[in-house]
């Protein structure tokens, strides 16, 4: 990867100041700075708005807003002139990306609430809510995306803009997509990723120049690749039948082209749960899988995360997350409700899979 | 400037929520700068492409800046003749502060400077917790780095080292807390920053804080070591909150939320509306606390446990954390000095054994979870496992010593607490 090399002066640089994670004390409301470690509850007037009491007696509000993400200054400046007017200057950001606003009372909420949805963000996501979906870089700046996630997100996020803006959800929903297999996107309730279903199409050409063969070659989970010679030229070779199309040869040798505009497919993934409330944390398991990339609106997988979703809410009780509830209604009963098909590809066969058989006579009728 | 066409982006524009494109656009038509004009444009068009044959066009490559190996994320184009002013497109990583705390003033800051050398392009913050700064040419990456830098802010990881961590609002807002975890989450990193600008592991290595088992940065899943923040005392109850609250919502109700719910059946509702936990056998795994923030708390002996090993996929497949220390003061600058010292026998044991491009909990997998904590000086403990060993191919001719170790360890710890 290292083939394009980018001169640098290196005369009369400057030496970084190595001070790593910067103290959040200094941006914090001083009412939270005041109060930190000292909060006593907290509860949730409306969608969208959190109050937290301290000991103390002293509040703060929080108003919380989706946003597009990928902001460009001018959105960055308009979220700032907001908070500049409505709250005292304060903000954060949560781990899914949305803003949040710290007001002392509930004075400025509904007035701050205004402003935002006037300049088309949008209030919500709170508690029992559908979160917003985080996502990786996709087209836009990764080097390895199968598709996009800014633009699987929008669009999906534009269907989903009720359930963000209100609490209609048995419990709170994560969402989560990832532009290749294998990496960035997270464990969600519901995930809505890459998945490959045809090995990489190696490029010969470019494999001698390129890539170390050797780390391509142990890179590979099930020691599909070797090296071999191709029109007298040093590259590899894939066992397509050991292939499982993972896609991880790509990213340390770019001629394993493993994204193909056909057969590079969305998979759809459920019940990935980190809290520990209730049960344990859970990975996500798949659902659905040869789901069409369809830019720009992605509607066949849309349809499908917005079906879990309304019969996750007809059906699930109160404070179920959706791996609770497929674990008390079990999978028989989610792919009849949700019907969606049940293959031979919902089984697993990687290493400890046998452990996600059913080893019981425990059987729903 | 021509503009190019986005007949396919443009339906991005279309719907209610907020759209990235026509943020791009308006850096695009609005910017007083050519060069962003020039670039957003061009990006438009790449994208575009993408969108059109359903196919990414950035390569990687070498930036950095001077003194750091790591912190960039270089992106070169492959179609770059036909979208030449965004053919280099580089994104900075830039650790946040602790908690993700901003000041409109730090912000506007941020993107003043931004303007000046980079695309306009910025995200609050990456899947990896950094601010990610997108769409820097080779050049215009030092200068603003050296900018940003002044004013306090330092990139972070990329590449084989020790990555940006993660902490949740925590103390800062939240009654479920149980440390200071913004303290956690920069002792850790920064304690490790030169292993963060100088990648030279045997590959990634993140460190997360959440505050309770609720677990909001998620780090049990996506950490190689991950902070959550419990307590070992009696849970905090207001009896008169939760009468209050069956009133409210009725018997029924709380038996179904809230009692039949409890993970180890720890919560009893009494004849009289008030509610009986059983602390030994609660796992504190914060769900009656959710349902009713005003009438639980956490306990006054507060702490973390640490687990260790999660990550994503590549290469063996998802691993959760798993515990190492089930409980920890997180109070005095000994106990500071301990997670510290627990963090640098684990990284360094890592460096030493792991093959190259394997991941912590692929290596516990690998060479098993004993070996590990011998490796790194913790002893074992039944809190690290769900049950015991199940399959009988073991060799246990040290049984003896270790069993006598066991009952050494509980004299010594009785003798703690006389
Ligand atoms: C070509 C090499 C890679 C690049 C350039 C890259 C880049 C990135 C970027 C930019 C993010 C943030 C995504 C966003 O929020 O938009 C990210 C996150 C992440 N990446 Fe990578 N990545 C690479 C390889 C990998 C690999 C091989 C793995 C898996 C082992 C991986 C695992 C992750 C994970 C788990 C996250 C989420 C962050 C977290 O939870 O801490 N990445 N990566
Ligand atoms: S999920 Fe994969 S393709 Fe998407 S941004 Fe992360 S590394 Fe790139
Ligand atoms: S796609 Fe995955 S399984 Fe197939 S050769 Fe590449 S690394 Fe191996
Ligand atoms: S992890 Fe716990 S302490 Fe931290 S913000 Fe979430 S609920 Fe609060
Ligand atoms: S915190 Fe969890 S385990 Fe403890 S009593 Fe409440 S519901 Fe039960």
């Amino acid at each position: 990867m290292a083939e394009v090399e980018v001169k640098k002066e290196k005369k009369q640089m400057r030496a970084p100041i190595e001070t790593g994670a910067p103290d959040g004390f200094q941006y914090m409301h001083p009412t939270m700075r005041k109060n930190f470690g000292q909060w006593k509850w907290h509860d949730h007037p409306r969608p969208g708005v959190l109050r937290h009491a301290a000991k103390s007696g002293d509040e703060i509000w929080t108003v919380r807003a989706g946003t597009q993400r990928i902001l460009d200054v001018f959105t960055l400046r308009t979220l700032c002139d907001i908070g500049d007017k409505f709250a005292d200057g304060f903000v954060r950001f949560t781990i899914r990306s949305n803003i949040e606003y710290m007001l002392k009372d509930a004075s400025r909420v509904e007035p701050l609430i205004e402003a935002l949805e006037k300049e088309g963000f949008v209030v919500g996501g709170t508690k029992n809510s559908v979160a917003m979906i985080s996502h990786t870089q996709g087209w836009l700046h990764c080097d390895i995306p199968g598709t996009d996630a800014s633009g699987v997100v929008k669009a999906m996020m534009d269907e989903l803009i009720d359930e963000f803006k209100n609490n209609d959800m048995p419990n709170r929903v994560h969402m989560t997509t990832s532009c290749c297999q294998i990496n960035c996107g997270g464990q969600g309730d519901i995930a809505i990723n890459i998945q490959h279903t045809k090995p990489p199409k190696i490029n010969h050409d470019l494999v001698s120049n390129v890539c170390e063969r050797p780390s391509v070659v142990a890179r590979c989970p099930v020691a599909a690749i070797r090296p071999a010679m191709v029109n007298g030229k040093a590259s590899l070779e894939v066992d397509e039948k050991k292939c499982i199309c993972c896609g991880a040869c790509f990213p340390p040798c770019p001629p394993m082209q493993i994204n193909d505009p056909e057969h590079s497919k969305l998979a759809i993934w459920v019940g990935g749960n980190h809290s520990n409330a209730r049960s344990k944390p859970t990975f996500q398991k798949l659902v659905a899988a040869g789901i069409p990339n369809n830019p720009p609106r992605w509607p066949e997988a849309t349809a499908i995360v917005k079906r879990i979703l309304s019969k996750y809410k007809e059906d699930a009780k109160d404070w179920e997350r959706i791996n609770d509830w497929i674990e008390r209604i079990g999978w028989p009963r989610f792919f009849e409700l949700t019907e969606l098909p049940f293959t031979k590809y919902h089984i697993d066969n990687w290493r400890g899979g046998r452990k996600t058989l059913n080893s019981s006579t425990y059987i729903r009728f | 400037m021509k503009k190019h066409d986005t007949p396919m982006l443009d339906e991005l524009e279309n719907g209610p929520w907020p759209s990235f494109i026509s943020g791009i656009k308006r850096l695009r038509d609005t910017h007083p700068e050519k060069r962003i004009n020039e670039m957003t444009n061009d990006l438009l068009g790449q994208l575009e492409h993408s969108y059109e044959t359903r196919k990414g066009y950035w390569k990687g490559g070498t930036v950095s800046v001077y003194g750091y190996g790591g912190g960039i994320i270089p992106r070169f184009s492959e179609v770059g003749d036909a979208f030449p002013k965004s053919k280099e497109f580089h994104t900075l990583r830039v650790q946040p502060p602790a908690g993700n705390f901003y000041t409109t003033d730090i912000l506007r800051k941020m993107a003043d400077s931004w303007e000046k050398y980079g695309s306009g392009l910025v995200t609050f913050h990456g899947q990896t917790g950094n601010i990610m700064f997108i769409g820097s040419t080779s050049d215009a990456t030092q200068h603003f780095f050296d900018e940003i830098n002044e004013y306090g802010f330092d990139l972070g990881g990329a590449g084989p080292c020790v990555r940006t961590a993660m902490s949740c609002v925590g103390a800062g807002r939240c009654e479920m807390s149980n440390i200071n975890e913004h303290k956690a989450h920069r002792l850790l990193v920064n304690n490790f920053i030169d292993d963060m600008h100088r990648p030279a592991l045997p590959y990634k290595f993140k460190f997360k804080v959440s505050g309770c088992a609720n677990d909001c940065m998620n780090s049990i899943e996506r950490a190689d070591m991950s902070i959550i923040g419990t307590w070992r005392d009696d849970i905090k109850i207001d009896q008169a909150e939760f009468k209050e609250y069956v009133g409210l919502k009725g018997r029924k109700h709380v038996i179904d939320n809230i009692v039949t719910r409890c993970p180890t059946n720890a919560i009893s509702l009494n004849d009289d509306d008030s509610v009986t936990i059983d602390n030994q056998n609660c796992v504190k795994c914060m769900h009656c606390l959710n349902v009713v923030p005003k009438a639980f708390h956490p306990g006054d002996d507060k702490g973390a446990t640490v687990l260790m090993g999660g990550k994503r996929t590549l290469k063996i497949g998802d691993l959760m954390g798993t515990v190492i220390v089930p409980f920890m003061k997180l109070e005095s600058q000994e106990d500071w000095d301990k997670l510290v010292e627990i963090a640098e026998e684990s990284i360094d044991f890592w460096a030493d054994n792991a093959l190259e491009h394997e991941r912590c909990g692929e290596m516990i997998e690998r060479i098993g979870l004993v070996n590990f904590l011998e490796g790194i000086g913790i002893e074992v403990d039944p809190n690290m496992v769900g049950n015991p060993r199940e399959s009988s191919y073991f060799r246990g001719d040290g049984w003896d010593g270790e069993a006598v170790k066991w009952y050494e360890r509980a004299d010594a710890k009785d003798k703690d607490t006389a």
